[in-house]
C-alpha cells in the first residue's frame, strides 16, 4: 500500500536521518491525527512507540527494537523487517509488518491487531493478554508461552514448544507445529474458532482457508498446584 | 525382690541437624507432595546490620547538638537522565508489594502513610490501582516480567518506573500468587482466569541481558517523554556486575534487594537458600558505582530485613543514598498483629510467625482479598500509623547521624562503622570492633 501524497501534510514526512529519534516521536504523538511518514529508520529503536491517537504512520525501511510499542489507537505500517518485540504491549490500533520480525512480536500486548507479513522469530505473542496476531509465514520456538489471551493465528509452521503454559489465548495454525509446549493441546476446530480465524484473517488482509488451520489452546492442567493427601 | 539398680541412659537428644522444623518439614512434605511456600524474607540467622555498630564522635569527631543543629534527610532520587527527578523529605521509602498479595486497604494505607511522611511508595507485580495512586504523592510504577496490568496510561501517571530484574527473597525467580487471592477485581487486572495458582514468569519476555535493557530502557523513556527516573532493581546475588551492569543499561536508580527481603509468596527453599544477605551486598555494589564514577550519580537504594533508622543509618554508611522497607511497613500497618493472636491461633500459628500469605487469610487484613478480613484494615489509620513508624525511623537515623558528627545523613561512612562478628566485619568491609582489622582487606 502507498500513502497517498494528497493526505500528508507538509511536515509530514519525519526524516530520522536528519531529525532525532526524541524529535520523531515527540512529533507524532503531539498529532490526533493524520497520516506520517518516517523516512530513513535504519533499524532504529523505539520507532513510533507510545503513540496515543488515531493517527496513520508509515515507516519506510527497517525498523528496529520495539517499534510501535504500546500503540494505542494509532495504525502503524513498518515497509521492512522489525526488530525485537514490535507493538510489545499494544492496547489497540493496528501495527503491520510487511517483512519479517524478530522475536517477542506482540509480547504482552492487550489489545488491537499486529499483522507480520513474512516470519515471526521465537516467541511470538509471548505473555498475550489479548491481542490478535497474524502471521503470514512461520513463528518460532515457544511462540505463545504463557499466552494469557487474545488469539494467534500463523499461516506458516510453528516452532517448538508452542504454546507452552497457555492460559486463554487460542492459536491457529495451518501448518506444521514442531511440537506443543507444557499444557497446550490440539482442540477441536468448532464454528465459532472458524469464524473467529476467518474474521482475523479478512482484516489483516490475508488469503486463507479458516478450515486448514487447527487450533490449539491449553489443557488448564497447571493451572493449580496439585495436593496430595497422604497422612 | 530386690531392685536392681538403674543403668544410667542417655537423656532424649534431638538433632541439630534434624530438629523439630526440619522434621515437620520432611513430614508435611511426604504428606503433600508440594513444595512449602510462604510469605516473607530468610527466615534463618544471618549476619546482619544488627552485627554492626556506629563509632559515636569523641576526641577525633565533633558531634552535632541532638535536637539544635540541622541534620538533612532530603534526598534526590534519578536526576541522571530525567527531567523530573524524584526529592523524598526522608531516605526510607516503601517497597514495591502488589494489589492481590496486599489488600486495596493495604496498598492505600501504604501511598496515605508515605505520602505523610514525605517519601514514596511503590506498585507491585499486579499493576497500579486508583486507590494507590490517588493516595500516593510519589510513586513508582514498576515494570516486571509478567507485564499484569501493565499499560502505557498507568505507566505516564508513574512519578517513576522500577523495571523489576529480581527479588531480594528469590533472584532468579518469579512471582506467586495462589487461586485463593485472585478474586474477580485481580483476575481481570492480571488478564488471568480466576482462581488459578498464578505463577510470574522470571525473565522480561522482551529483552535478555544488559544491552537488551538498554533499548528497553530507551523505550519507556521515549514513552514517557523522558519525564521520569527509571529504576532498576536486582536481588542481591552478585551486586558488583549486577549493579554495574544496571549502570550500563542506564538506570538512575539502582535497588538492591538483600535476601531477608520478603515476598508475598514463594517457595520457602528459594527464600532460604538463594541470594546473599543485604549487608554482604552494600559494598560491592558501591564499588561498581565508584568504579564507573557513578557512586552519588546513580542512587542506590538497598532493601532486605531495614527494620529501624539504625539500619537505614548503617546502609547509608555504608554508601546507600536511600533505603526501601517492606515486611516493616506491613508490620506497621498492622500484620502479624498480637490482637489477632486467636484468629492466627485458629490458623495454626501465632502472632509474630505467621507467614501463610498467599492463602488470604490473614486475620490483620493486610495479605488478602477477602472482603471482610481486608475491612479490619482501616487505611487512613494504618497509614497514619505507618507514617508514624517512618517519622521515628527518621529521627533515629538523624540521631545517629548527629552523634557521628553529620549534618546530612548521606555524609556517615564506613568508617563510622565497626563489626561485632569476623562475619560482618568482612561483608561489610568495617574492621572488627576494638580492632584495625577488616578481614578480607
Amino acid at each position: 500500500m502507498s500513502i497517498a501524497a494528497q493526505t500528508l501534510r507538509p511536515n509530514a514526512a519525519l526524516d530520522l536521518g536528519a531529525m532525532s529519534l526524541r524529535e520523531v516521536n515527540a512529533a507524532l504523538k503531539a498529532e490526533s491525527e493524520g497520516v506520517f511518514d518516517v523516512l530513513n529508520p535504519g533499524g532504529a529503536h523505539a520507532v513510533a512507540c507510545g503513540l496515543n491517537a488515531p493517527v496513520e504512520v508509515h515507516v519506510r525501511g527497517h525498523a528496529g527494537y520495539y517499534a510501535a510499542g504500546m500503540n494505542r489507537l494509532a495504525s502503524v505500517t513498518i515497509h521492512g523487517n522489525a526488530g525485537t518485540g514490535v507493538a510489545e504491549n499494544m492496547m489497540s490500533g493496528l501495527v503491520r509488518v510487511t517483512g519479517d520480525a524478530s522475536q517477542s512480536a506482540g509480547a504482552t500486548a492487550h489489545g488491537g491487531m499486529l499483522v507480520i507479513g513474512g516470519d515471526a522469530s521465537a516467541r511470538c505473542g509471548i505473555s498475550m493478554k489479548g491481542v490478535e496476531i497474524v502471521v503470514g509465514g512461520s513463528v518460532g520456538h515457544m511462540s505463545a508461552f504463557m499466552a494469557q489471551a487474545g488469539a494467534l493465528a500463523v499461516l506458516g509452521d510453528a516452532g517448538e514448544a508452542l504454546g507452552d503454559s497457555l492460559y486463554e489465548a487460542r492459536l491457529y495454525v495451518r501448518g506444521a507445529v514442531a511440537s506443543l509446549g507444557a499444557d497446550c493441546i490440539e482442540k477441536e476446530m468448532r464454528d465459532e474458532h472458524r469464524a473467529q480465524l476467518a474474521d482475523m484473517l479478512a482484516r489483516a488482509g490475508m488469503d486463507a482457508d479458516p478450515s486448514a488451520f487447527r487450533r490449539y489452546g491449553s489443557a488448564r492442567k497447571l493451572y493449580n498446584f496439585k495436593i496430595d493427601n497422604a497422612y | 525382690m530386690t531392685e536392681q539398680p538403674r543403668i544410667p541412659r542417655t537423656v532424649p537428644r534431638k538433632s541439630a541437624t534434624f530438629d523439630d522444623a526440619t522434621l515437620a518439614e520432611i513430614r508435611r512434605a511426604a504428606a503433600t507432595g508440594i513444595y512449602d511456600i510462604r510469605g516473607g524474607g530468610a527466615k534463618r540467622k544471618l549476619p546482619h546490620f544488627d552485627d554492626l555498630l556506629f563509632l559515636g564522635a569523641s576526641m577525633s569527631r565533633y558531634p552535632l547538638e541532638g535536637y539544635r543543629e540541622a541534620c538533612s534527610t532530603e534526598v534526590v532520587l534519578g536526576d541522571r537522565h530525567a527531567k523530573n527527578p524524584i526529592t523524598l523529605r526522608t531516605p526510607i521509602t516503601i517497597a514495591g508489594m502488589s494489589f492481590g498479595s496486599l489488600s486495596a486497604q493495604a496498598k492505600e494505607a501504604l501511598g496515605r502513610g508515605a505520602t505523610l511522611a514525605g517519601t514514596s511508595t511503590t506498585t507491585g507485580d499486579g499493576g497500579m490501582t486508583a486507590e494507590e495512586r490517588g493516595h500516593s504523592k510519589t510513586l513508582v510504577y514498576q515494570y516486571l516480567p509478567s507485564r499484569y496490568g501493565m499499560n502505557p496510561e498507568d505507566l505516564r501517571k508513574a512519578d517513576a518506573i522500577e523495571v523489576v530484574v529480581g527479588q531480594g527473597a528469590k533472584p532468579g525467580g518469579g512471582g506467586m500468587l495462589l487461586g485463593q487471592k485472585i478474586n474477580d477485581r485481580v483476575a481481570q487486572m492480571r488478564t488471568l482466569p480466576k482462581g488459578v495458582d498464578q505463577r510470574s514468569a522470571c525473565r522480561h519476555p522482551d529483552w535478555t541481558g544488559p544491552d537488551d535493557l538498554e533499548i528497553k530502557i530507551l523505550e519507556l523513556r521515549e514513552i514517557t517523554d523522558w519525564r521520569v527516573p527509571i529504576y532498576i532493581k536486582v536481588g542481591a546475588s552478585r551486586p558488583y556486575y549486577d549493579v554495574a551492569l544496571s549502570v550500563k543499561a542506564g538506570a538512575d536508580v539502582v535497588v538492591l534487594d538483600g535476601m531477608q527481603g520478603g515476598t508475598a509468596a514463594t517457595q520457602d527453599v528459594f527464600i532460604e537458600h538463594v541470594g546473599i544477605p543485604t549487608i554482604a551486598a552494600i559494598r560491592p555494589a558501591v564499588q561498581a558505582l565508584k568504579d564507573l564514577g557513578m557512586h552519588r550519580k546513580v542512587q542506590l537504594i538497598v532493601s532486605g530485613g531495614v527494620r529501624s533508622g539504625a539500619d537505614a543509618a548503617k546502609a547509608l554508611a555504608l554508601g546507600a543514598d536511600a533505603v526501601s522497607i517492606g515486611t516493616a511497613a506491613l508490620v506497621a500497618l498492622g500484620d502479624n498483629d498480637p490482637r489477632w493472636e486467636a484468629d492466627y491461633q485458629a490458623l495454626g500459628t501465632t502472632a509474630g510467625a505467621y507467614d501463610d500469605w498467599h492463602e488470604g487469610r490473614d486475620p490483620a487484613g493486610v495479605t488478602t482479598q477477602d472482603p471482610a478480613l481486608a475491612a479490619r484494615l482501616d487505611p487512613v489509620a494504618g497509614g497514619r500509623r505507618l507514617a508514624n513508624y517512618l517519622n521515628v525511623m527518621t529521627l533515629e537515623l538523624q540521631t545517629i547521624a548527629r552523634a557521628c558528627g553529620k549534618s546530612d545523613v548521606r555524609n556517615l561512612e564506613p568508617q563510622d562503622l565497626c563489626a561485632l562478628t569476623i562475619e560482618a566485619a568482612a561483608m561489610a568491609g568495617v574492621p572488627l570492633a576494638g580492632t584495625d582489622w577488616t578481614p578480607g582487606r
